[in-house]
């Protein structure tokens, strides 16, 4: 059952082959049996999962059932969950229970959708390997030895595991695209402003956006076409009528062209990586698609840019985290000062730490634009490229990430090499465009993902060129072994 | 672009950061390699390019002037530190 | 040495809005603490605001009204602090690119001189939270419902060289915000308030001395107090071989002197940059062409008018727009009185500003609507009852007695301008005053109003003071 896509599940449940609690502990079940492996859920909403399936379940006998209704789903913990504890990955907010939802939240919920618990992450999104989390690293389930990568290193694992068959995800350098690359699972980043932010916990606003993960892209585009929609709430939510992903996906490849930027097969890039991209795109050939190489000149300014606004953004974004209403207060303060400074140093860990006090520095007095400034004009150059390439191709294609899975604690004590994990997904979000990642291959028995980049809101386009490479490749249904 | 430990305990303060004396000097070598790595940003000409503050270029839209929101003083506060009367607490605030 | 004195205004006027600037939160004044503070508001995590597409407007109103520009894109941003009463940790203001700018309004002082005052730039923000320092055992309580008020802050050029300019700027401006319905000027709830930019120069120098800026003024008298102290010192401190230090001050009325706010000298480095989670605000000339239409006639186009339309001098028609409310009232009386400008606004400033000031209400509140004092006037005009006998008829109108026709009616107050009546009575007071008749006829003429006196004596004032007068002559003569 584990194993099934959600087209699949979703007609079970309406043909009455097994109920949404069945399926809920079906799932929760495989949460018991591996988690603990793997530290992906951080808090498990067991109760309230079956209770909102069999609510489900009533709805599917009353015929008003969505594709999503009664599905379970694993939820980042940087969504806010009303009642629930919504950590970000924090000690900072180990104890909040968020008195709201964020709007994702609801409308997965109005769906019918059933989740099961809140997963794992980067403290507040601020990582690529999930090692910063307060809770602890997620494994990797295809080398318990190596991370899944970050910052939704726990949905991505635990798609992987099918621990879930849809979790949530949101990426702001590449936190859904980079651990979907390094754990084998589809991942997809939607146009800036497609998915409402409200209630999701800010890292960077002009960057954070949020998506789905799924085994496939036909399931990733059943759960998008559910979290994606204008939001009043969210000033930079886009009012566009979103598309009908799920039937998009069949469209005919032909006459497709491919951009191939040669920044992203360079040096630095993996050769096994590189040769599993390549053979993807010899299958994309073979669907009809044409392939053109394509250039983005500034490809090596984008980490560098992003290290700048997104440090800068989070620096203010975090100051609410301040002791007084809500989250971590540190004990006995003596007086204001000491309410800030320990309730702040002793609620955030040292990335997210290292992260304020970049950000604060670019925006200082005297650095402001040597820093900021130019940070956001390298970023229209970024921009610029994409809409230059976007006039001669359709998608652009290449590497999620420069190599598969690294061992955990590798890169711990050095950022810089940290930060170049992002270094093909950074630069998408800078833009503000949708793009997502595949399986296309395994190097030494770990997964290796195919990027797909889409011009503005060809979230659609992109689902569709996915799935039809998932037609003619088997890579997205392989399971890790010791997870049957 | 290199910062000493007196710089990082500035930047700390700014952001009410605690930040252990032992680790400033971790710190201070973390954030200069950091800068040093931005700075590859000075060898592109920028000049004339206007800054881009945000991925779309949309304009803000206007909310009707209507209140809506209801009082929720006692689900917010169930979640605060410290509050008495209504109020939320802090340690004496000297003007 | 002369010194010149040379003041700038910040002014935060409070927006009229139902609700907040970025959230769905009533702004209504004296709610019990922290009841309308929403998740926006309190700066949970993952809330964002939107902006009130009502405050945008009303910014600009205010650039219309003050003949500056109204920015085609204007932008906010993000000022960073921590402070228990901002929640986020940032104030959400304007920085690099405000709505409003480069404008100027003119004063008219009391020497009877125009004086035009720069104005540098408005911009939209939200206020902040509240610190209650009532013992909560040594603790402060926070209160955050005034967070997230809209405020307009007004940035004034460093354009006046005097307390009394700066007060008459800050009066000009509250009249015109609450002219423009944008703020309801209430000082004492701190809708309406400003802070002082002050310094000192030798008369003649050009640059500008170091300035004080003294925080948080919240009435006129206060400003002329605070502004006249802090010009003192500055002289003192020079005067005394000092220097002038840069700094924030803050105004303690009850000592009448301004101090320095230690806790806020440390440098403050407050990080701007655009908020991202707000988009800019464009408008087009649409808009402001259908912000143009609504605006209401503003003082110095209504003052010209009553001067054109009523006769009334220059100061009269400054004194009656010096608020709408007030303007709308001698209108209103004008209208039900029938014309008579003049007298409509020798009433309203004298005897209805009298009562009001003496009672401490606002014209809003006066118990005498425009339309009984109009009706009252027409019977002065149609000769029913004298002025002096309208003093008797407008009190009690005051006091809730009803309308002047039904208290002439009920007083008997009818002015009596039959002649024969009036002569009849003559008769009478002449008979009884043989000496006084005499001393007149032997040259002493002004004992007509020793005979007026008695007449009017004996008629309870009500006869016609002229025709007493005049027949008063003829049958003295005879």
């Amino acid at each position: 059952m584990f194993q099934k896509s959600i087209p699949e599940l979703a007609r079970g449940l309406r043909e009455g082959e097994f109920s949404s609690e069945e399926l809920t502990r079906g799932f929760l079940d495989r949460i018991g049996r591996f988690d603990e492996k793997l530290n992906c859920v951080i808090t498990l909403t067991d109760s309230a999962a079956l209770e909102a399936a069999r609510v489900a379940d009533a709805r599917l006998k009353n015929g008003d059932a969505t594709l999503l209704t009664g599905i379970p789903f694993l939820h980042k913990d940087i969504f806010c969950t009303d009642g629930v504890r919504t950590s970000c990955g924090s000690r900072m907010l180990d104890n909040f229970a968020a008195p709201y939802d964020a709007t994702v939240t609801v409308r997965l919920q109005d769906a019918g959708a059933v989740m099961l618990g809140k997963t794992n992450m980067d403290e507040f999104a601020m990582g690529s390997s999930n090692e910063t989390s307060f809770y602890g690293p997620v494994k990797n389930p295809w080398d318990l030895q190596c991370v899944p990568g970050g910052s939704s290193g726990g949905s991505a694992a635990a798609v992987a595991a099918r621990l879930a068959p849809l979790a949530t995800g949101t990426d702001t350098g590449g936190s859904i695209r980079q651990p979907a690359a390094l754990c084998g699972v589809t991942g997809i980043k939607p146009t800036y402003g497609r998915v409402s932010r409200y209630g999701m916990i800010a890292f960077a606003s002009s960057l954070d956006q949020a998506g789905p993960f799924a085994a496939s892209a036909q399931d990733a585009a059943c759960m998008l076409e559910v979290m994606a929609g204008f939001d009043p709430r969210d000033s930079t939510s886009i009012d566009q009528p979103v598309d009908a992903y799920a039937g998009m996906l069949d469209a005919d490849l032909s006459g497709l062209t491919i951009g191939l930027p040669k920044e992203y097969f360079g040096a630095g890039l993996d050769a096994g990586v590189g040769a599993a991209v390549q053979a993807a795109i010899e299958a994309y050939k073979k669907l009809g698609a044409q392939v053109k190489e394509i250039s983005l000149p500034n490809t090596s300014l984008a980490v560098p840019a992003y290290y700048v606004v997104a440090p800068a953004e989070c620096s203010s974004n975090l100051s609410r985290m301040d002791g007084v209403r809500f989250g971590y207060r540190c004990e006995e303060p003596k007086d204001l000062e000491d309410l800030y400074v320990r309730s702040r140093g002793e609620g955030f860990g040292d990335e997210v730490k290292r992260r304020i006090l970049v950000g604060t520095y670019a925006l200082s007095a005297g650095y402001y634009d040597a820093y900021y400034l130019k940070a956001q004009q390298v970023r229209r150059l970024i921009r610029d490229d994409f809409v230059q390439a976007f006039r001669e191709v359709d998608i652009i294609m290449g590497p999620t990430t420069p190599g598969p899975a690294f061992r955990l604690g590798e890169r711990c004590d050095d950022p810089v090499t940290m930060y170049l994990s992002d270094i093909y997904t950074i630069a998408v979000n800078l833009a503000g465009l949708p793009g997502m990642s595949i399986p296309a291959g395994m190097v030494d028995g770990l997964p290796v993902g195919l990027q797909l980049i889409g011009d503005y809101f060809a979230e659609g386009r992109l689902l569709n060129a996915a799935h039809r490479y998932q037609q003619v490749t088997d890579w997205h249904t392989r399971l890790p072994p010791g997870f049957e | 672009m290199s910062l000493d430990s007196e710089a990082v305990s500035k930047i700390a303060h700014l952001a009410r950061l605690g930040v252990e004396q032992s680790e400033y000097e971790t710190y201070a070598r973390n954030l200069s390699d950091i800068l040093t790595f931005i700075e590859q940003l000075n060898s592109v000409d920028t000049r004339g390019v206007e800054p881009m503050a945000h991925p779309l270029d949309a304009s803000q839209r206007l909310r009707p002037d209507e209140v809506t929101e209801t009082n929720q003083r006692d689900r917010f506060q169930r979640i605060a530190p410290r509050t008495a009367a209504g109020l939320y607490l802090v340690p004496k605030v000297i003007d | 040495m002369e010194w010149e004195v040379v003041i700038g205004l910040e002014i935060h006027a409070q927006l009229a809005t139902r609700s907040k600037i970025f959230s769905a939160a009533s702004t209504a004044y004296g709610a019990e603490p922290n009841t309308q503070a929403c998740a926006v508001d309190l700066g949970l995590p993952g809330v964002l605001p939107v902006l009130n597409g009502r405050v945008v407007r009303m910014a600009a109103k205010f650039g219309l009204a003050t003949h500056s520009s109204v920015a085609r894109r204007s932008v906010f941003a993000r000022k960073n602090y921590f402070y228990p009463d901002l929640p986020k940790g940032y104030q959400i203001s304007q920085f690099e690119l405000p709505i409003v700018h480069d404008g100027y309004l003119d004063i008219d002082m009391p020497d009877g001189e125009t004086r035009r005052i720069g104005i540098t730039r408005a911009h939209l923000e939200e206020d902040a939270g509240k610190s209650l320092h009532e013992d909560f055992q040594g603790e402060t309580g926070i209160d955050l419902n005034r967070a997230g008020t809209p405020l307009l802050e007004i940035v004034s050029e460093p354009d006046m060289r005097s307390a009394a300019e700066a007060v008459a700027y800050m009066k000009k401006i509250h009249a015109l915000v609450r002219y423009l319905e944008i703020c309801d000027g209430n000082m004492q709830e701190g809708s309406f308030r400003c802070d002082a930019n002050v310094s000192v120069r030798p008369k003649g120098q050009e640059a500008f001395g170091t300035r004080a800026e003294i925080k948080n003024i919240n009435s006129f008298r206060f400003v002329e107090r605070a502004i006249n102290y802090e010009v003192e010192r500055q002289i003192e401190v020079i005067e005394g071989g000092g220097e002038v230090v840069q700094e924030t001050r803050l105004y303690d009325a009850d000592r009448d002197e301004t101090r320095s706010m230690r806790s806020k000298e440390e440098a403050n480095d407050y990080r701007y940059f655009p908020d991202p989670d707000l988009l800019p605000v464009e408008l087009d000339q649409a808009f402001i062409d259908e912000v143009e239409k609504e605006l209401p006639e503003l003082p110095d186009a209504k003052r010209e008018r009553f001067m054109q339309d009523f006769g009334l001098s220059r100061s009269d028609a400054t004194a009656l727009t010096g608020s709408r409310e007030l303007a709308d009232y001698f209108e209103q009386t004008v209208a039900a009185a029938g014309g008579e400008g003049k007298l409509c606004a020798n009433w309203v400033m004298g005897e209805v500003a009298g009562v009001l000031n003496k009672e401490g209400r606002e014209i809003s509140a006066s118990p005498v609507s425009p339309e009984l004092l109009g009706g009252m006037l027409q019977r002065i005009n149609d000769g029913t009852i004298s002025g002096k006998i309208a003093k008797q008829v407008f009190e009690a109108m005051w006091n809730g007695e009803g309308s002047a026709d039904d208290i002439i009616e009920k007083k008997g107050l009818r002015q009596i301008t039959d002649s024969g009546a009036i002569e009849k009575i003559i008769r009478e007071v002449l008979d009884a005053s043989p000496k006084q008749i005499e001393q007149y006829r032997a040259g002493q003429e002004k004992l007509l109003g020793f005979f007026v006196g008695q007449v009017m004596k004996a008629t309870q004032g009500k006869a016609n003071p002229g025709e007493v007068n005049k027949l008063l002559k003829k049958m003295l003569a005879d």
